[in-house]
């Protein structure tokens, strides 16, 4: 297998901050996002995880820092090579189909039939390719979000804890798929609370915890010899905000 | 009691003989409301779900103005454009005051408000479930607009039915601009305001049941397509 040169890394974030109110949810927060592996951002609720993914996928605006994606900031046509699967499922009052046709037409103004097919089959929910989106159930309504995900063959891919809440079916399938296009060049940057799911995917961690980036390491070391206080206390079970 | 089994009977009496003046003012109404009810969606949609979906300085204000023009008193709207078509007014040049033409732009002035105001009402809803999707996919505004109004169409037809009540039965307005003139710009109401005035209650009321009928009409089967149509596609 092939892997195309990723030209949207490395991903460099400068001193980034977000306050609310008199909130500050983000403090500066500083790193760069290597091409090569999936990056998974870890910490207790509440820390800023989805957060600074939304940040980084230029969901939410913010004025104090830098996002450069291969040294260009963040701008229109960069998001357009990026995909997000949020943490709830949010999928138009239309057919299976329609809803990843939809995503295409964004991209490209042809509609391919073919590459539709072909991806909901990867999410086996081709049986179901003219059904209503939200007759789906909660693990079928995720795997439809992940493929209208991927089928505009992202660099990068964002995930905000897109297997929480699901049986092991779905969770299976998410992450064979997870795996697959990060091999095929995708960077995958992902949210989850799962350590388990963390272990399993995992080449770098990014541990947030109150706002700030307490760890920036390979999976390797994090779940061997946290270098961080709250990391550890966190692999333990022993940390809230 | 009897006026009421008269009016009844007239009424049937009309319709089967198909009254030439009753299909008339029938059609007349029907043409005036249905165009500017048709004419109020295709702005009021678009401009619903813009300011449903879109932030910029004094959005609050302008839906807060729309939201109060949705109560306007139809007989001001007449009069407003009265004094706007009338020959010394600025649109005077035109020449269509006591034209039905005259009768379409008042219904769009009372209708507009309300077809926009609870598109934005309805959108918004919808808005909070999708905003990061559109955002994400860098969906273009019109596009995003687009989505919306086929995503909230069985909603919007609501705010599609309110709208042409509001006009089918209006009369103040109308019969400013219109002037009642028979075989131009009479339509249901404005001949229920006169025969009544004339103390011809029978054919007031005969109207007024015909128009009653035919409005229920409309919404039921309105109503009934929109729930069949909503139940077989989202099956609840």
């Amino acid at each position: 297998m092939v892997t195309k040169k990723n030209t949207l890394m490395p991903i460099k974030v400068k001193k980034l901050n977000f306050e609310k109110g008199h909130r500050k949810l983000l403090t500066d927060i500083s790193c760069e996002i290597k091409a090569k592996g999936i990056t998974i951002i870890l910490g207790p609720n509440g820390a800023g995880k989805t957060l600074f993914l939304k940040c980084l996928h230029g969901l939410i605006s913010y004025s104090t820092s830098e996002v450069t994606f291969a040294n260009k900031t963040l701008n229109k046509s960069i998001r357009k090579q990026q995909s997000m699967v949020f943490q709830s499922p949010i999928l138009l009052r239309r057919s299976v189909f329609k809803n990843i046709s939809f995503a295409l037409q964004q991209r490209s103004k042809i509609i391919n039939k073919e590459k539709i097919l072909k991806v909901l089959k990867r999410v086996d929910l081709l049986n179901l390719v003219n059904e209503n989106a939200i007759f789906l159930s909660g693990g079928e309504k995720q795997r439809l979000c992940l493929a209208r995900a991927i089928v505009t063959l992202p660099k990068v891919l964002f995930l905000d804890e897109a297997t929480s809440n699901l049986d092991p079916y779905s969770i299976q399938i998410i992450e064979k798929i997870i795996k697959e296009v990060n091999r095929k060049g995708t960077k995958v940057i992902a949210v989850t609370h799962d350590l388990l799911q963390a272990k399993r995917l995992a080449d770098d961690i990014i541990f947030i915890n109150k706002g700030k980036i307490s760890e920036f390491t390979s999976a390797k070391i994090f779940f061997s010899k946290p270098k961080s206080r709250e990391g550890k206390l966190f692999i333990a079970g022993n940390l809230v905000v | 009691m009897n006026i009421y089994w008269d009016s009844i009977f007239t009424a049937i009496n009309l319709i089967v003989s198909l009254d030439k003046k009753l299909i008339e003012v029938f059609f007349l109404s029907f043409k005036v409301t249905i165009i500017a009810l048709f004419i109020s969606c295709f702005i009021g949609l678009p401009l619903g779900t813009f300011l449903a979906t879109q932030r910029f300085k004094g959005r609050n204000l302008l839906i807060g103005i729309i939201n109060s023009l949705m109560s306007l008193p139809p007989v001001v709207v007449g009069l407003f454009v009265y004094i706007n078509l009338s020959r010394s007014g600025p649109f005077g040049w035109l020449g269509i005051l006591y034209t039905p033409a005259a009768m379409i732009i008042a219904q769009i002035v009372l209708i507009l408000p309300i077809i926009a105001g609870l598109t934005t009402q309805i959108i918004e809803d919808l808005q909070e479930n999708y905003n990061d999707l559109f955002v994400s996919l860098v969906t273009p505004k019109v596009t995003t607009i687009k989505a919306y109004i086929i995503d909230a169409r069985y909603s919007l037809i609501t705010a599609v039915l309110a709208g042409l009540a509001k006009g089918i039965s209006e009369v103040g307005a109308v019969i400013i601009v219109g002037g009642n003139i028979d075989h131009l710009t009479r339509v249901m109401t404005t001949t229920i305001t006169m025969e009544t005035s004339k103390g011809e209650l029978s054919l007031a009321l005969a109207l007024g049941i015909i128009l009653l009928i035919t409005s229920i009409t409309i919404n039921l089967i309105v109503t009934y397509k929109k729930y069949n149509l909503k139940d077989r596609y989202y099956g609840n």
